[in-house]
């Protein structure tokens, strides 16, 4: 099969020759495109690609966080200001798919993938689209829920930077340092007086897109992060989730095993 | 449709015409010649087919082609000078660490990218960079030991 390959110097040109083609698909570092480009999927006959440098931006102020869509796992790791998000960006692949794996494709990504997208909606992360209408902003959440339709190219995802000590990532997986996610929970739980308020929780691996927990954030809310005050959200942790049976893990095992992880991310890694 | 490209393999000029849409790995393989690099997975999985662009180490079988024009690649056919193994394949050698031989070249470029940025890692450190080539023959040990061994020299090391 004849792949064509197109390169823009401009995302604008790119998110349009995505919008005139069905089998069009959009490069970022290519780790969710060329495998399926190798396993000759008659889905992908186009490529299309952008060497923008808005693609690869990072932006780092007190209270905001933007990153274009190309930027690499490598490149987060790189940067110092990013290091509440360094465990995150560690826990996909090796340095190698480091270096091409790109918050953008990490949207794409489907469980038991997608560990970084499930951070980003811990953060409530915004995704900026550009497209023929231009660039718009939506909520990651209401993204993830029609990231199918590839008729828009990500630009950037833009959040808060979140408060100090607040934002906790775990994966949980079989093979060690580097394994697929069994798991992974991404918590942003922000206290006042000892006790939490607007907590955000989301899963990686646990439905067939990150997905948030929300029975478990409401449960918290007002809570004290002790044994006693979490006891509420973790037995509700695995409300609204749908995780696969798959080489990695059944589904019965994701839900055994995870109120157990919340509650070591939520008490810290001692308890 | 084939595409011309060219790039530096090993310190030298290559050109070569691709189908649009290749990946690295096939190209050097295929278009250019080099089989020391090898393919595995072509799922970007199992690190095997491990080069270096540019200094930093890349999954050539999910690496599109076209984005190495004018880009200097390294692949384990460029690790020897002369006569002379490079410390890591004398180091793979000594302790056994090639095994069935399969995850090798992957191993050598990740080894690689890890000691030209840090000569002096730890074991932690070579974990790390090689936590995404697997191992058929699950011989990591050996592996981690020869990547110390030529990072520190034998002795030292083995002391």
């Amino acid at each position: 099969m004849t792949i064509t390959v197109k390169s823009f110097p401009r995302l604008a040109e790119a998110a349009n020759a995505l919008s005139s083609e069905r089998a069009a698909h959009f490069f970022g570092g290519g780790t969710l495109i060329m495998r399926a480009v190798n396993e000759a999927d008659p889905n992908v006959q186009t490529i299309v690609r952008s060497t923008d440098p808005l693609l690869l931006h990072i932006g780092v102020s007190s209270g905001r966080i933007d990153l274009g869509a190309g930027v690499t796992m490598a490149a987060i790791l790189a940067e110092r200001e990013l290091s509440f998000l360094h465990p995150v960006a560690r826990a996909v692949g090796g340095p190698a798919v480091r270096e091409a794996a790109t918050v953008g494709g990490n949207l794409f990504a489907h469980s038991p993938y997608g560990d970084f997208a499930a951070a980003l909606l811990a953060l409530d992360a915004t995704v900026a689209l550009a497209g023929g209408f231009g660039q718009r902003e939506q909520p990651l959440e209401e993204f993830l829920s029609h990231r199918e339709r590839r008729q828009a190219v990500v630009a950037m995802v833009a959040f808060k930077r979140p408060l100090p000590d607040s934002f906790r990532f775990s994966k949980v997986t079989r093979v060690h340092p580097k394994g697929i996610s069994v798991l992974s929970i991404s918590a942003q739980v922000p206290s006042a007086s000892g006790r939490v308020t607007g907590a955000r929780i989301a899963y990686g691996a646990m439905a067939p897109m990150p997905v948030r927990a929300k029975a478990a954030e409401r449960a918290l809310e007002g809570r004290a992060l002790d044994a006693a005050g979490i006891a509420p959200a973790l037995a509700v942790a695995a409300d609204g989730t749908s995780p696969a049976d798959d080489a990695i893990a059944s589904a019965w095992w994701r839900r055994e095993i995870l109120p157990v992880h919340l509650r070591r991310l939520l008490l810290g890694a001692a308890a | 449709m084939k595409t011309p490209i060219q790039f530096i393999l090993n310190g030298e000029e290559v050109a070569a015409f691709v189908e649009s849409g290749s990946n690295l790995l096939d190209t050097l393989r295929e278009s250019v010649g080099d089989l020391s690099v090898k393919g595995g997975c072509w799922q970007g999985t199992c690190g095997t087919c491990t080069v270096l662009i540019d200094g930093v180490p890349r999954v050539s079988c999910v690496t599109l082609a076209e984005t190495c024009a004018g880009k200097s690649i390294e692949t384990t056919a460029g690790l020897r000078r002369g006569p002379d193994l490079h410390p890591l394949q004398t180091a793979f050698m000594e302790r056994f660490a090639a095994q069935c031989g399969y995850c090798t070249p992957g191993m050598l470029m990740a080894a690689k990218a890890l000691l030209d940025r840090n000569p002096n890692p730890t074991r932690a450190d070579v974990v790390d960079a090689i936590c995404g080539n697997i191992c058929r023959c699950t011989g990591y040990e050996p592996i981690i030991e020869a990547v110390l061994d030529a990072a520190h020299g034998d002795a030292r090391h083995r002391a």
